[in-house]
This record gives structure tokens, sequence and C-alpha cells, in this order.
């Protein structure tokens, strides 16, 4: 608290990044978040803006109306306030600029957040994720792979987990040899095994190559691996880097495989670009996305010039080289880059997901990055910037990630267990620093934190409202039929994420949401099973036979489906909506008597609006009609509302 | 008798009527080896060596373009596209490529080079007959139809008696019951009360093609209307007309003013007036502010339709390549260009409180276009189904949209093009867009504006035959062939054209032209591309949820 100077500021106004529509409203901050509410209205529009959110905070050089502030979120959110006097925007953006960059780790918000549950609870939590019953589910251990000890103290690899998995045949010098030739000791291990071919995934670092250097063991390490598959004699290593990258770290004394040494390997390289390059091409789309009245031509010259599509394709095309692999020819599998944390992430959790249904549940895909992404050490807290640290370490690899699954659910709506609401809430949580699963760069460091003790699980929260992340179109029975994906690589399948880049920009959202609609009625239906099953067997207990009995059920009167509360369209409840409710829960528990009167509270809302959401000229700027409109007041009809436009009857 | 005769034309082009063990290979199917026969308006194909046979019937109108290549036994090859090629060997075959007006591209390996280039030639004459008495709509006569059913949903007399509200103030005339006024419009017209057929003579004649300014769109909110007609045929000398004046003046009648959306960039609108067309001057038409939107029209939106096709056909698998051809397509580009301009249109009506007249030059495509679209954002009425295809029949049917001369060619064609123009489906993308951005506004489904989409450029049906309604009447089209409006009504034909999440709303729907909100429409572009079943099947789940829930168990 010692840093924030101004706790509060009023009139301070808030501009909308694509109209001219200005709120005006009160400015507070808080030791975890900023917060702005809008003044002078019955429903009044709040903003909760997390420190750990924000990337940026800039000062604009002074107007009439006062100093500009923009602050600009990891979650792409972009505010632009403007606060009346000069003194409190500098109070503001001082508290800020020490606020966001947190210099230790127990200053983040995972540590001081405290979501009412006891300890028991808490570990729960914790012990939702077992990756070693996910290495079982897989058929792992078996007559060909082994958990190995060697890395119990991190004693080989401190950036690895403790529990590993290797051939049988290779031995503890192989792999202490292997890893004394691979960059940051990564020696090749198993992440994912296809039971029905027997072909494995393998995944490790750059080897020390060089110009010519050899290491027997790697070697054997390559050999132990092939021999595990019986299918195929050779296995593919995969170098997702591109050619010249390669090429260039073996001035560095680094480099990839050759041919010529390793028995009975396939080389390929697939081209994936490094963390640099992803964060300026991220940029980049973010900067043409944000101009205001884009023309569609700046936008897909912007697409095209930015690259990102491009790099996302890359990816998918990597992991789809990946599935073949494995699933037609039934060969393993070896995959690195340089370190082999970021797109060797990248590659193999989606090359999984392409051949395992199980990835495409919710809890699936939670193992899914708890195996490939946390405990094999991907750099959430320098790729995410959680400590002061270097910028230049900053990647969004991970969000990539979840663009490609989503980029997938997009060409099989019915093949994933959830929406990509879930996809969004995990970006929110990876960012927020709130629950403990990703603070850290490795497993290792995790356990020095003592997360498990002092914070809680994403998952854990995750699966408590899972309902809020549903898919209504999945459809399970695709599991057994179409187990495999097989994703075109045509590039018009490859779309902007709108929903994850303008998140917070309403303006740019359908209006109706189908996933919101569809998940009511079949909630609905859901309902009226249960009723009926009730009734039937409430008249069971009063000794009427049912199955003559048809039960019939007056048509239902359509209703509409409850307005989402949350500012995007079908998006779950942000965390603050979400403490609300949670809070309105707990007093209705109180009362019970209360409880009726909330239903119809509940109910009333859901009848008496009539609305398109966010469905008004005012934002679309179809013309200049500024000026001959500024004389006329709004029709009296649209009132605002969490910045949603509303129209009643 | 004269169907005989007709009959007899046909047969002249059909050299070669049956092809045996032809290998026919479309989109979503492993090749298929079966008979290949070409009628006077159908393509032919049946597969028989499977226990379930399989038919193909297409109609040659749908066929944009063919492309053929023969080879003989010694390995010669050659191609030509759309010439007569005169190489006769024995033992050789040949392969069509046919390119279908509704983009789904085929192909036929036939046996015997002979063969081949006769099926070619004979598909390349019937599919171009220009002649509209011969084409199929004249002879389709299925037993589920009776050329006695009424033709069309409704006139304008009908329209006009629904709206009680505007008839104080507006009237029906039938001074073009012979079309002597202006040759596209309707025989009726809807024009203000106070105007008398004197006037509306006169200021037919100070318009280009004689659309005078006539009702389009009555705002039942709050009284505004569309009003819509072609350029004022000012000139060079600034020619002047009262009643043109007089016309659109009663138009505003008590509120202060109106606005005039040209669809035309200001700089076109001054050119126009070189070759005796033009805009209402400031000084002759004070009560009216003039905005202009520069919408693409003709051939410039044919190209981008090309390009467009041409990109989703590209086969090389490269996002750059894919997202500038996109972008050099321009078609995104049009859609936000229509969306917003009919956004403007409807703001002024509902939130300004004006009347709007809307004109390009020939008020014939863009001045539709946008009409059209206005009145989808506002009436609630225009987005049920059946609303939907009235709305089409009056403000493109009736008003006079040269289908004919706009969808004689589509995105394939080698042809040079004519007055060729993609406005119709510029204007189902659109309502495309509408539909995605409010799921649950619309009433009519994706599949309708699909079968809308094929049906414009090649049809059974005789609705979208000729260029206007006057060419109707001289064929005698409304007696001599079925209309299609009344047969996607049919309760068999219905429920498949049905959005299931249809859920009435009395507001406006006002969509976002960022581009960020528009898409591609990929259930036409990419509608023979793989992956495409999926949606389908999607589209099966979604009605079972809805069908579920309605049912009650």
């Amino acid at each position: 608290m010692e840093h924030i100077r101004t706790p509060k500021v009023e009139q301070v106004k808030l501009l909308d990044r694509f109209s001219n529509k200005t709120i005006t409203g009160t400015l507070h901050l808080t030791a975890t978040h900023l917060i702005f509410v809008e003044s002078n209205s019955t429903n009044a529009q709040e903003i909760w803006i997390l420190h750990h959110h924000i990337a940026s905070v800039e000062k604009l050089p002074l107007t009439t109306t006062g100093c500009p502030l923009v602050i600009q979120c990891r979650n792409f959110r972009l505010v632009h306030f403007v606060v009346p006097r000069e003194r409190d925007c500098h109070d503001v953006y001082s508290s800020l600029l020490r606020l966001l960059r947190p210099v230790s780790y127990d200053e983040l918000y995972a540590f001081s957040y405290n979501p009412k549950q006891n300890d028991q609870q808490r570990e729960e939590g914790w012990q939702l994720i077992d990756l070693g019953a996910e290495f079982e589910r897989m058929g792992v251990p078996c007559d060909q792979w082994q958990l190995t000890n060697v890395n119990r103290e991190y004693k080989v690899c401190d950036t690895y987990p403790r529990d590993l998995y290797v051939p049988i045949t290779a031995s503890t010098p192989i792999i202490v040899g292997s890893s004394k030739f691979r960059s940051k000791g990564r020696f090749p291990v198993l992440t994912y095994f296809y039971q029905e071919k027997k072909s494995a995934m393998c995944r490790c670092s750059q080897p020390l190559s060089g110009f010519s250097a050899r290491c027997l063991e790697d070697e054997h390490m390559l050999q132990a691996i092939s021999k595990t598959n019986h299918n195929c004699r050779f296995i593919y290593v995969v170098d997702t880097r591109p050619k010249l990258n390669a090429l260039a770290n073996r001035a560095a004394g680094k480099g990839y495989e050759n041919e010529d040494n390793y028995s009975n390997i396939r080389f390929q390289f697939v081209g994936i670009e490094n963390i640099h390059i992803m964060r300026s091409s991220l940029h980049k789309l973010l900067e043409v996305m944000g101009t205001r009245s884009l023309s569609a031509t700046e936008y897909v010259i912007g697409l095209e010039s930015s690259g990102w599509l491009r790099h996302v394709k890359a990816v998918v095309d990597a992991a789809i080289f990946l599935m073949k692999a494995m699933t037609v020819e039934g060969a393993s599998v070896l995959v690195h880059c340089s370190d082999g944390w970021d797109r060797t992430a990248q590659v193999c959790s989606l090359g999984a997901l392409l051949m395992d249904p199980y990835y495409r549940t919710m809890k699936g895909f939670m193992v899914l990055i708890e195996k490939d992404w946390i405990s094999f050490g991907h750099k959430f807290a320098d790729r995410c910037d959680q400590l002061d640290g270097d910028s230049k370490e900053v990647s969004p690899v991970f969000t990539q990630f979840l663009e490609c699954v989503w980029q997938l659910s997009e060409q099989f709506p019915q093949a994933f267990e959830f929406s990509e609401w879930f996809l969004i809430q995990i970006h929110e949580h990876v960012h927020s620093c709130q629950f403990g699963n990703f603070l850290g760069n490795c497993q290792r460091q995790r356990e020095d934190l003592h997360l498990k003790e002092k914070t809680h699980s994403l998952w854990a929260h995750l699966l408590a409202e899972q309902q809020n992340y549903l898919n209504p179109l999945y459809d399970p029975t695709l599991a057994e039929t179409q187990p495999v994906l097989e994703p075109s690589t045509q590039p018009f399948h490859f779309k902007f994420w709108r929903n994850m880049y303008h998140q917070f920009d309403r303006s740019m959202h359908p209006r109706q949401s189908i996933l919101k609609h569809v998940l009511t009625l079949t909630e609905n239906n859901r309902e009226m099973e249960n009723t009926i099953r009730s009734l039937e067997s409430k008249l069971q207990q009063y000794g009427v036979s049912v199955s003559p009995l048809k039960v019939r059920v007056a048509p239902r009167e359509r209703t509409r489906p409850q307005r989402p509360r949350s500012l995007i369209l079908g998006a779950p409840l942000s965390r603050k909506e979400a403490q609300q409710q949670l809070d309105e829960e707990a007093v209705v528990e109180a009362e019970e008597a209360q409880e009726e009167e909330g239903e119809e509270d509940g109910l009333a809302r859901s009848c008496g609006e009539r609305t398109v959401e966010g469905s008004s000229a005012t934002e679309n700027g179809y013309g200049d009609l500024e000026e001959a409109f500024s004389s006329k007041p709004e029709p009296a009809v649209v009132s605002l509302e969490f910045g949603v436009a509303r129209m009643t009857c | 008798m004269r169907a005989c005769l007709k009959s007899m034309e046909f047969s002249e082009h059909i050299k070669t009527a049956n092809v045996e063990d032809v290998v026919l290979k479309a989109p979503f199917h492993a090749p298929m080896k079966g008979t290949l026969c070409v009628t006077g308006h159908h393509l032919l194909f049946s597969d028989r060596s499977g226990d379930s046979s399989w038919q193909l019937l297409l109609l040659l109108r749908n066929i944009d373009a063919i492309e053929k290549s023969v080879e003989n036994l010694l390995g010669y090859s050659s191609q030509s596209l759309n010439t007569g090629s005169n190489f006769r060997a024995v033992g050789s075959s040949g392969t069509i490529t046919i390119k279908c007006k509704d983009l789904c591209i085929l192909q036929l390996d036939i046996p015997g080079m002979e063969e081949c280039l006769n099926i070619a030639s004979s598909i390349e004459a019937l599919s171009s007959l220009d002649s509209v008495t011969e084409m199929y709509p004249f002879f389709y006569r299925p037993s589920c139809l009776s050329l006695d059913d009424s033709w069309g949903l409704s006139t304008l007399e009908k329209h006009y008696d629904q709206l009680g509200a505007l008839q104080a103030k507006w009237r029906l005339s039938n001074i073009n019951s012979d079309f002597s006024i202006c040759p596209s419009y309707p025989p009726t017209v809807i024009v203000p009360q106070s105007v008398d057929d004197q006037m509306l003579v006169k200021a037919a004649r100070f318009r280009q093609g004689g659309r005078f300014p006539v009702l389009s769109y009555y705002h039942q909110k709050n009284g505004m209307v569309i009003v819509r007609s072609s350029q004022p045929l000012t000139g060079a000398n600034r020619k002047r007309c009262k009643e043109d004046e007089l016309l659109l003046q009663t138009v505003i009648d008590s509120s202060e003013r109106g606005y005039i959306i040209d669809t035309r960039s200001a700089q076109q609108a001054h050119q126009a007036r070189m070759t005796g067309g033009g805009f209402e001057s400031k000084s002759c038409y004070n009560s009216w502010k003039r905005l202009h939107r520069h919408m693409e029209r003709g051939k410039v939106l044919q190209e981008s339709l090309i390009k467009l096709v041409e990109a989703c056909g590209d086969q090389s698998h490269n996002m750059d390549r894919w997202l500038s051809k996109l972008e050099n397509s321009k078609w995104l580009t049009h859609i936000h260009s229509a969306l917003s301009t009919a956004g403007l249109v409807a703001e002024c009506v509902e939130r300004d409180g004006h009347s709007v007249l809307v004109h390009g030059s020939e008020g014939t495509d863009t001045t539709l276009l946008v009409c059209t679209l206005a009145q989808l954002i506002l009436d609630p009425e225009t987005r049920t189904l059946k609303g939907f295809l009235s709305l089409l029949e009056r403000e493109w049917v009736q008003a006079g949209h040269p289908f004919q001369l706009r969808c004689a060619r589509s995105a394939y064609s080698h042809a040079r093009l004519k007055q060729e123009a993609p406005i119709f489906l510029l204007l189902l993308d659109c309502v495309w867009q509408l539909g995605r951005q409010f799921p649950l506004a619309l009433e009519l489904g994706e599949p309708l504006l699909l079968r809308l989409a094929q049906e414009a450029y090649a049809s059974d049906f005789g609705t979208f035959l000729c260029n206007n309604e006057q060419e109707r009447c001289a064929l005698g089209a409304k007696d001599r062939t079925h209309c299609l409006f009344q047969f996607l009504l049919k309760s068999s034909e219905r429920e498949q054209y049905i959005n299931p999440l249809y859920e009435p709303t009395d507001f406006a729907i006002w969509p976002s032209v960022q581009p960020q909100s528009l898409h591609l429409w990929e259930g036409l572009f990419l509608r023979w591309a793989d992956h495409s079943q999926t949606m389908e099947e999607v589209r099966d789940q979604i009605w079972s949820i809805v069908t579920e829930h309605c049912g009650g168990s």
C-alpha cells in the first residue's frame, strides 16, 4: 500500500477505443486492482484491472480536457483515461509503474488471493492432476518404457520434472552422457505414447554438436528410442526451427543432429520462427487491429504483413506432421528446437491433442498443459513477464498455442468438450498470477516457492465452474469413431481470433451468441428431463405405474436466454462478477427465506429484458452524420449497462 | 407443336447423346464410372455399377465454363480453351472440366476423342442459349406443381393494403400499367398522395430510364420513408425539373429535411453530368442533404468475384499468398461499403427521423442493395422467411434488377464481360453477415441464401428470368413457368430453409461494420472445399437440441 499515493480520483473520463463515446467515473487504486466506476448511472459500468494484467502504462501529453493515461493489458484490454488534473494523473501513473513491476514472487497476487477455502480443499485442488496417472493412461511404464529416477533430485536437468520416462535399454550412464550433449541438459524423454502403434513422441533440446562434435551416449539414446518401436525402422528427428537458425547455432557449438552419425534417423526441419519474431508479429497484428476505422483492405493487409496467421499455421502444420508420422507411419518422433521449451512444447502438445481425444476434454486439456508446458519447464515467468525481467524473454508462445487449439476447434466444432471461453479464461489466468500453477519457470523453482502450500490451483477453480466453459456442440461419440483429427492445412481455415484479441472491444462482437443460446437450451432440456424423472419416481412412490402413462409436458413458452452479465456475449462471468455472485449465494444460504425472492429477481431479469445485444447505431459509425445528430438527444430507450447498449421496452 | 420444334433445335446441337464408361470426378465423391447423356437442358450422369445407382443431373445453364483436353495413343496432348479442335484419333480419350455457376467443379474422363469433343461442343452451345423461352423453366413441369398456382407472393397493391398507416399520404398509381413511363418499373408503384400522374410523367422524363422516385419502405414507428429512383438527368447545363423537385418536397412533407444517399462518389456524380446524368444540387433541392457513399458496381464487382473465387481455389497452402489474393479481390471491401451505406440509411430513418432518397446512376443495382439491407436492419417483418422472400420479390424482381444481364455468367467464365455483376450475390452475402452477427434474428437460414445464390444463375423456376416485369409479361413467363418463392414456402421445402434458433425481435439490428466483424462466406465460396460437411452436421445438431427443447420431452 505504501506505493499508492492517490487511492481515488474523481471525474475521470474513459474514452472508447473505436468510437467517440466517453464515460465519466471515478478511478480507484487498490493494492491489487485498478478500478473504474462509472458515475451518475443506475447501472454503472465497472472495470476491474488486476495490476499483473497491466503490460504498460503511458502518460500522453497534457490536453485541454486533462491528462491522458493509456493502459495496455496482457489480456488485450486497452483503456484510455483522461484525468482532469495533471498531478493526480502523475500520482496514478507512478504508483502503477511501481505496482505493475513486482520484484519478488511473494508480491504476486497468488500469495494473497484467498477464495475462502480451507487447507484441505486447497490440497485437493492441487491433487486434481496426477501426471503419473496420465502416463499410466497412455500405457507407460510398459515392456519398452520405464520411469527413471536419475532426475529425482534435479541433478541431471534442473528444468525437467523429477519423474521422467525413458526406454528400458537406456542406462543411467547413457542418460547422463546424452544430457551433457544437450543444451541445458534436456536429454530425450518420452512425452506421449501412441498405444495403438507403439509409437513414441519424445522431446529434448538441441545437441551441442557444433560443426563436428559427436556423443556416443546420445547416439545410443536415439537408438534406444528407435528400438522401442518395432513398427518402424527409423525415427523422425523433428527440428522445429527454420534451417537457417539451426545452422547459425552451430557456430555457437550447438546445432542439429548429423544424419551420418545417428543410425536410422530421418531428420526434418519444420521452420517455426523464434520467440522474438513471434513477439513482434503479435505486436504488429495488435497494432493494426487497434487502428480506428480500419478499412477491410488495411485489415487483410495487416493480417498478412504481421505474419501471425502464417506462424500459427506453421505450428499446426508441424503438429500435423507429427500426427501423421505417428498414426499413419507408426514411426516414433523426437522433437526439439533450441532449448526445447517453446516450440517443442507447442508442437508436442498440439500433436498429442490431434491424436488423443482425451486431451480434447476439459480435464484432459488441463493434463496436457500440466505435462507439456508446466512440468517440462516452459518458462512462464519469463515469457509472461511475471516479475520485472528481461523484456527480450517475453513472448506469446503459450497464447499462440491456445490460438492453435482454437483454430482446430473451428475446424472441428464437435470434437472439443470446451468452448473458446475456456481457452480465454486460461489465458487470463496465465497472466493474472492469481493462481500458483503458472508461477516460476520450472518445477524445481515452484517447489522452492512452496506454491502448493501457499497458493491455489487454477484447475480446481476452472472445474468448479466448468458449466461456463462447455461446448454445447461437443459430441463424445466422435472420440470413438474419429479419434484422430486430420485438419486441413488450407490457409482459409486459419482466421483472426477476434474473441481473444478483441475480448474487451464490444463493438466488434456478434450481437447475439449462438453458443450462449444453445447452452441455455441444452441446460433447459436437462432440467426438464430431471423434472420428468423426479415426477416419475414420485408417481412410483405413490404406486402409480408410469410405463403406460405418457408424460406430457405442456409446450414451454420460448424463454429468452438470460442476458449474460459479462461484457462479452457468452463469456463466463469475470472474476469480480463471480465474486458478486458468490456473495449473493452466501447471503441466500444464510437466509433461506430470501431464496424465493432471489429467484423472482432472476426471473424478472430474464423476462423483463428484450435486448439485441450491443446493437446500436451510434457505435458503428456508418456515416458522417455526427454534425447532423449532435443536436438530437439519444433515443430514450437506449440505456447503457456494462458497456452494452440495451433497449428496454 | 412449339415445344416439338424447340426440341428439334436442341437436337441440332447434340452430335453424341450418350457415352458409356465415362469417369466422373465430383467433390466429396470417389471417382465414378457410368453413362453420360446430353439432353436439351441437362447433363445426366448415371452410375449403375454399384448396388445403389447414383445420378447427377446438371442443368446446362449452370455451366459457366468448360475446359477440354484430349490425348491420343501417341501421347500427343492438346489443351484448348473453348475452341473447337479437330484432332481425330482412334483409341484416344479426353477430359472435360466443367466449372459451374454454383462454383462446383466437375471432371469427366471420356473415352474417345471424338465423343469428348462432341460432348464439349454440345455443352458449349446449349449452355449459352440466349433465347429466354428456350430456357428450362419453360419446360419444367414437375407433378407437384401446377401452372395454375399463383405466381409470386404478393403484389404492390396487396403490400399497399397491408400498410394502413401510409395510405393517408401515399397512393397507388397505375400510370406505368403499359410500361410506357418506365420500362423497368412494375405496372403499379406507390407515390405521394398529392402528386398527380401528370407530374409523375414529367418527373420520369427527368430521371434515367424513367425511374422516378417511388416508395421503397415505410417506417411505421415514425412515418419516415425510404424512396428510391435513378439519377436526375441534369446534364452539363444543370437542367431542372419543377415536378421532380415538387415530388421530393412532398416526400419530406412537414419534416424539415431529408437525406439523399447517392451510391456514387461526389466526383463520379459530377462526372455523370457530362453524359447527361447528374445529381440533386443544393440550390434546387434545398431541404435535402446529399451524402455520397461510393459503392462499386458492374465490371469492378464481377472482377472482384472472379478474383475471390480464384483465390479460394488456390491449392498452394500458403498463408501469405491466400491473404494477398483475398485482399486483392476486395470482396470484403464491397461487403463493408454495402453494409455501412445501408446502416447509414437506416440510421437516418430510425435515429435521425428523416426520410431518405437512395439512388446511384441507373437505380437498379446498388440502389436496390442498399434499400433492401436497410429494410432488413429496420423491419422485423422482412426477417421472416416469407417476409424476406416478399422483400426480394418487391425490391429485386418487381423493381427491375436486370437478373438476366447480371447473372448471365459467373466467376469461371472466359467470355468477355458484358453487363454481368454479382450484385445479388453481394446482397446474399451481406444478409449472411447480418445472420452471423444476429444468429437469432433472421428466420431464414444459410441454406436459403445458398439456394438463392444458385437459382439466380441457373434455375428450374421462372422467378429470376428476364430483366424486368415488362419482359416477363411479354414472354408470358408468369403463365408458363413456376414460381420459386411459392415453391420454397411449401411445407415440404420450408423446413430446410429455416434458422433453428430464430427468435423474433422487434428491434433494429445494427450490424457492426468493423472489418474484424466481417467474414468470408465460407458456405458459399468454400462450399466445395474439404471439411465443409462438418458445418452441416453442426446445423443438424443444433436442430436436434432445439426440437428437443420445443418438443418438451
